[in-house]
């Protein structure tokens, strides 16, 4: 997932321009997802535009902190929730996504698209997939970790920021990275990585942010992170680091809710999300790999990332079913 | 001096608005008992409250020994220094970190104390490697220091300003050693009041919230009220946030049990009267060292400050005006505010109007739990943190998601509570003495009912209703407690949108933000104190921040 701030302030400017006069359109959409994407700098506006350039509808984002989030936030809402295509959950989610009874077959060709894995559901559709990494800043770090066993047991005084499990995607992902590596073993390898953190964010966005803000020299983020930062800033100075054990695999999914006002638009959403429409903002606007062909080329940057050798994924009913235990070790590790 | 009737009215509305403290304290707390009822505890769960509970006590009790351990020796030094230039602005200066939201203080502080912040740019300076972290139990305990040395220090001070001046002249002329001085003197002159301010201080940091969210840095530095803000809306466990709440609410309770053992100093406020003169302290360079720890003291408490204007005035301020989303957070901020007050100071009205209504000694046993009832409806709302208390309108709401009028009158209500202990203790008083001068003319006149009140009390009252107001403004304005639970798309406040700004790092944003917010509410803090200060100082009784 991710998008990147700062992207180019200009843009902005333009932000309440498109967004001034409100579209009078009798249908409305409102799609939830977790706030990077949804951002100025991020693909939503793009997406936005697109979309409610053939739909005849409005289109409105709802931004929540992380993944998770958005899954604890359904199960608030219920049936009560005025959402009708829900952007952001991953794989590990899925099952319990199901469980709740909230969602309903989008009933799609879905053909077009293509993650490693070759993840499919009668359900949830991927619309973009990465590899979860620590990225590093490499004139603070002259060597950085070269395994998940290097990051747990390096030099506690350089720090990492991390996000929460409980509300975020690619917190959780390295809950089960490290699942994934130590097993049994993980709340003692917790235990040990705690020294290193810095801080936990509820958010992506916010440990990015305090990462290229300079207050930790490690973040953990996704392998193509470092394009951003190539791309954008033509600088090469943030990498990620590639871990010997191999990387866990993030498939980010949408799926339409059971109670979506208009559940033929919200269908329209999910066909016209494994379009070039859509897929051609995530590479360089979500800084993700799209899931569905796209008609832009990549940057060149994609070309020097770290890609990794050995993927890690849980089955989403393996996750359903550990979930909560494994996040109550995680608790009891880190408030050690 | 009231009329049958308006005795009648009096208890009756008194009776009211305690069943309505009442119901918004109890429904609230039966919520969470009978869900907690049925959640049992997992094996590790136990650890984790165990541990949770203990940081908080943890760092309850080492924010308060850093904050009175500096506040005793800072007061002795100002006491001895009774007429430098800039010292009223200095200790005026103190009173400000209570007076502005945690949020916009913690964003200074950050500015201040953070990794690139002005402190570890000036320890890389002297070449020291390893930069502070603002993070964690460090980052906890300087942010608690910045609101609570201040605050010890003014509660500190009158004690020893109170001492007459023959103390001073004859220990000069016994020449009496510093040690000794201390020990005769000064500290017998400051105990009471340092046990006092270590109390309310420990109260203060146990039950701090806002400070511990932003830098508390993940599970190892997480005190009960974020522990109880995440189980709800992180987890969605309402099992884990009741287990939490009684736990929370146990320890306040015994806080306030082991207050009512130590009494609490009387009132910060008045040391202006203190140019006392003090022949035994030596002037010249052997000033220094008082010189030197009121001046970092200063520097301490100044600088946050000082960030959260540069930084505000550094961000595109005309772009944040321009904002529909400031104007929209803006006015949901204000109009929460105008509302929690309006029920704050009119429940405080008519508490202290039964109060007043059954007199003294109350002549009934049903009248003097009324009179008893009242009196601890204001430290009732303390017991029970905003946190909690809107942990148990969330498990009722469902959360409140889709509603819009539910949530926010919960939000007002948690408000008007959280003011309400401090709006009584402004209005009590003023309202004795308004009845004691015109209570027998307008019996005489003959005035009674709704008139009366309309007439003659309400404008005899009008400076202390206001001060009462607009403190409940001030303090709704800059509330993150309640607005956190509640928070969504639909309902945006000020510090929800600061919150949010500072979360997802839009920094310039978050910078301009605080300072309007922070702006805002001094300027009705300022506003409050000074229609305070009217009343004299023994009404206006100090402001603590929750």
């Amino acid at each position: 997932m991710r998008s990147f701030r700062y992207l180019t302030p200009a843009l902005a400017i333009f932000v309440p321009l498109l967004a001034g006069p409100a579209i009078s359109a009798d249908k409305t959409l409102t799609v939830y997802t977790y706030e990077s994407f949804v951002a100025e700098w991020g693909p939503g506006p793009k997406i936005e535009a697109a979309f409610e350039a053939d739909c005849g509808c409005d289109l409105k984002w709802v931004g929540v902190a992380d993944g998770v989030a958005l899954l604890n936030r359904l199960k608030l809402e219920g049936d009560r929730s005025e959402a009708g295509v829900v952007l952001g959950l991953d794989t590990n989610l899925v099952a319990e996504a199901k469980a709740t009874g909230l969602f309903e077959a989008h009933g799609l060709d879905t053909a077009a698209v293509s993650v490693p894995g070759g993840y499919s559901d009668e359900v949830f559709i991927p619309y973009d997939y990465g590899h979860f990494a620590v990225i590093y800043d490499s004139e603070a770090i002259a060597n950085p970790p070269t395994s998940l066993k290097d990051l747990v047991e390096g030099d506690p005084e350089q720090k990492i920021v991390i996000q929460d499990p409980r509300t975020s995607t690619p917190g959780l992902g390295l809950l089960l990275w490290m699942k994934s590596v130590y097993g049994d073993d993980a709340a003692a390898a917790w235990e040990k990585l705690s020294q290193r953190v810095l801080t936990v964010t509820p958010g992506w966005s916010e440990a990015y942010g305090l990462f290229t803000s300079g207050e930790a020299p490690m973040v953990l983020s996704y392998t193509v992170s470092p394009a951003y930062h190539m791309v954008a800033e033509e600088t090469e100075r943030y990498q990620a680091a590639e871990f010997s054990e191999g990387h866990y695999l993030q498939i980010e999914v949408a799926g339409m809710l059971a109670h979506a006002p208009d559940k033929d638009l919200a269908r329209e959403f999910l066909a016209f999300m494994m379009t070039p429409g859509f897929q051609n903002e995530i590479p360089t606007q979500n800084w993700m790999m799209p899931a569905a062909p796209i008609t832009m080329e990549l940057p060149q940057a994609f070309s020097k990332l770290v890609t990794p050798e050995k993927t890690f994924l849980y089955s989403s009913d393996e996750v359903a079913e550990n979930r909560a235990a494994w996040i109550e070790e995680w608790l009891g590790a880190m408030s050690r | 001096m009231l009329t049958r009737s308006e005795h009648r009215a009096s208890r009756a509305v008194g009776v009211a608005a305690l069943v309505l403290i009442g119901l918004a304290l109890a429904a609230p707390v039966s919520v969470l008992v009978s869900q907690g009822a049925g959640s049992g505890l997992a094996g590790t769960q136990g650890d984790y409250l165990l541990r949770i509970t203990r940081f908080t006590l943890l760092q309850a009790g080492l924010s308060t020994l850093l904050s009175v351990a500096l506040a005793v020796p800072l007061a002795r030094s100002l006491a001895r220094r009774p007429s430098f230039k800039g010292r009223r602005w200095l200790i005026n200066l103190f009173a400000v970190p209570l007076a502005l939201p945690p949020l916009v203080a913690a964003l200074g502080l950050l500015e201040v104390w953070g990794r690139n912040g002005v402190a570890n740019n000036g320890l890389a300076l002297f070449g020291l490697e390893t930069p502070f972290s603002i993070y964690g139990l460090s980052g906890i305990l300087i942010a608690h220091v910045f609101f609570n040395m201040p605050l010890a220090a003014r509660l500190i001070l009158p004690g020893l300003e109170r001492l007459p001046p023959e103390y001073w002249k004859t220990a000069a002329n016994l020449g009496m050693g510093g040690l000794s001085l201390f020990r005769l003197v000064e500290w017998p002159a400051m105990r009471r009041s340092a046990g006092g301010a270590a109390g309310l201080v420990f109260m203060l940091c146990a039950t701090s919230f806002t400070l511990v969210l932003v830098l508390g840095g993940g599970p190892a530095a997480t005190t009960l009220e974020v522990a109880i803000y995440q189980a709800l809306r992180f987890d969605f466990d309402p099992g884990r946030a009741v287990l939490l709440s009684a736990i929370q609410i146990g320890l306040t309770l015994a806080v306030m049990l082991g207050l009512r053992l130590i009494s609490l100093p009387t009132e910060a406020g008045d040391t202006k009267g203190g140019a006392t003169d003090r022949p035994d302290v030596a002037r010249g360079w052997r000033a220094l060292p008082d010189a030197l720890l009121i001046a970092a003291a200063g520097a301490f408490v100044g600088a946050p400050l000082v960030a959260v204007i540069v930084s505000g005035l550094a961000a595109d301020l005309g772009r944040l005006l321009s904002d529909a989303q400031f104007w929209r957070a803006a006015g949901t901020s204000l109009m929460i505010g105008l509302a929690a007050a309006t029920v704050s100071v009119s429940l405080a009205g008519l508490m202290v109007r039964a109060r007043y209504s059954v007199g003294e000694p109350p002549a009934s046993v049903w009248l003097s739990l009324l009179s008893g009832l009242s009196a601890a409806a204001g430290s009732l709302t303390l017991l029970v943190p905003p946190v909690v208390l809107g942990a148990g309108w969330f498990l009722m709401l469902g959360g409140g998601a889709g509603q819009l009028l539910a949530p926010l009158s919960v939000i007002v209500l948690i408000n008007a509570l959280m003011a309400l202990p401090f709006v009584i203790r402004v209005i009590e008083p003023a309202h004795a003495s308004a009845m004691e001068r015109n209570g027998r003319l307008a019996l005489s006149l003959g005035i009674t009912g709704f008139n009366r009140i309309r007439q003659i009390d309400i404008p005899a009252m009008l400076a202390p209703l206001a001060t009462g107001f607009v403190f409940a403004v001030a303090l709704s304005l800059g509330d993150l407690g309640a607005i956190a639970l509640f928070g969504s798309d639909r309902i945006v406040t000020l510090p929800w949108l600061l919150y949010q700004k500072l979360g997802s790092y839009r920094t310039a944003d978050a910078a301009g933000l605080a300072l309007l917010l922070g702006a805002a509410t001094m300027v009705l803090m300022i506003i409050a104190d000074r229609l305070g200060a009217r009343l004299g100082p023994a009404s206006w009784a100090g402001r603590h921040q929750p």
